[in-house]
């Protein structure tokens, strides 16, 4: 049942990520300063939109393993973070090529992508420092306690399109800039691409999360083989 | 508060009577602005730079101080009788941070003046400010520092992984004192544009002081 539901979500969301591509591409016109490549700010913003819920997941599922000593908390922590650290990576990528184009060159050193470039290093630290614990309870602890240091890195990286004036363009959606600095319907787009990115992200996640679960019993039936 | 300071005076004391991880970095500061020089065109204005290099040099040698706070407690298993003592975690934190922090500032008052001599740079034009500066940051270094020392020490690959987790979560901290210490060398000051920055500063040692003091119990309870 639960691989039916998975499938099926990861269906309808590729299914919808084709008719957002259709839009993007061929019913919505170049934007007047930029042209056609402004069009990678519908997978640039919401990317990162979803990498940054993937970590706020992460966290919270941290915190819940540091107060109920959960290890399925343990298990969506790691898979939210993987999830994650792939959204910044297609968050990095989408914005290089962009700068590639409109500045010339594929990167700066503006405070701004320094930031995310900080989150994206940080988590990856997290990620290695699991593989080097194996025993669960003590990987579980640790990791969640470097999750919630690492997660301030996601909250600066997110306010620092507010708090730096800088290269990179400040906030566009008009919930964050109160106004509408933005077409409406490239807005609509963009929020479309958000929940058809996240819906993806959902099954990445889901299908991380019973890899990790395999894992965990494997460890265990080899534990008990070893015993034996 | 007397649990904070007994802790603090026993690191201090042992510290000062071996003096390994302050020499250790001292000397290790002064080797690092050796390497700068042949790097860099100092006999130019070093001015712009001056401030970053300042900062590398503290969080390499910090490095040194700090990575060692709980790994001198393995031995004989002091750590395992710090944490059965009656002391609470926050406390043998905090005892360990001070202490840590009156380390670095004392590796900071010896490189401080050697930088400026070597590297041109006159760090007396705002005295007031970069005081504040190296507080703020070397606080921030410090608990950051400490919080990942005991976090890895009894990782089976600790030094490998401790410059990887620590230096990311540093960034913020360092590249606050860069751009603030480069405003007060360059000669305009701590102008209103660098105010975010001392902002940054106070926010990132509130922060990670608080969730270090909460956290630290989950970490050395095992």
């Amino acid at each position: 049942m639960r691989n039916k539901i998975l499938v099926a979500v990861a269906l309808l969301s590729g299914l919808y990520l084709i008719r957002n591509l259709y839009y993007i591409l061929l019913v919505l016109p170049d934007e007047a300063a930029q042209g056609a490549i402004y069009r990678i700010l519908y997978f640039h913003l919401p990317g990162w939109i979803t990498s940054f819920t993937a970590y706020f997941c992460a966290a919270v599922a941290s915190i819940w393993y540091l107060v109920k000593r959960d290890q399925r908390a343990d298990e969506f922590a790691v898979a939210f973070t993987e999830v994650g650290v792939i959204f910044t990576m297609l968050g990095l990528a989408t914005g290089m090529v962009w700068a590639r184009i409109i500045w010339g060159v594929w990167w700066v050193w503006d405070p701004r992508l320094t930031w995310a470039f900080v989150c994206w290093l940080t988590y990856m630290g997290y990620l290695m420092l699991r593989g080097t614990i194996d025993e669960p309870g003590q990987r579980a602890r640790i990791a969640s306690v470097v999750s919630l240091f690492a997660f301030v890195s996601v909250v600066i990286t997110y306010k620092s399109i507010d708090w730096w004036r800088t290269q990179h363009p400040g906030a566009v959606l008009s919930f964050r800039t109160g106004e509408q600095r933005i077409d409406p319907a490239m807005e609509n787009m963009l929020f479309h691409n958000m929940v058809a990115l996240v819906a993806f992200a959902g099954v990445l996640m889901m299908l991380r999360l019973g890899q990790e679960r395999m894992q965990r019993e494997l460890d265990a039936l080899r534990r008990q083989a070893h015993s034996l | 508060m007397g649990q904070v300071l007994t802790i603090a005076w026993k690191d201090l004391r042992s510290e000062l009577r071996t003096k390994e991880s302050i020499n250790a970095a001292a000397a290790f500061s002064m080797v690092i602005l050796v390497l700068f020089s042949f790097v860099l065109d100092i006999a130019g204005d070093s001015r712009e730079f001056a401030g970053g290099l300042l900062w590398l040099v503290f969080a390499f040698a910090g490095a040194l101080v700090l990575n060692r706070s709980f790994a001198r407690e393995q031995p004989n298993d002091c750590l395992d009788a710090l944490v059965a003592s009656p002391l609470p975690g926050w406390a043998l934190f905090l005892g360990k941070a001070i202490a840590n922090f009156a380390l670095l500032a004392i590796v900071e008052a010896v490189a401080l003046p050697v930088f400026g001599i070597l590297f041109n740079a006159n760090w007396l034009r705002f005295p007031g400010w970069i005081a504040l500066t190296c507080a703020l940051a070397t606080w921030g270094m410090t608990v950051i520092g400490t919080m990942f020392s005991a976090l890895t020490v009894n990782l089976r690959l600790r030094e490998l992984m401790l410059p990887v987790l620590v230096y990311p979560m540093l960034i913020p901290v360092l590249m606050a004192a860069m751009k603030l210490t480069t405003s007060m060398l360059t000669g305009e000051g701590v102008t209103a544009d660098d105010w975010v920055w001392v902002k940054l500063l106070i926010g990132f040692d509130i922060i990670f002081t608080s969730l270090s003091l909460a956290l630290i119990d989950v970490i050395l309870v095992s």
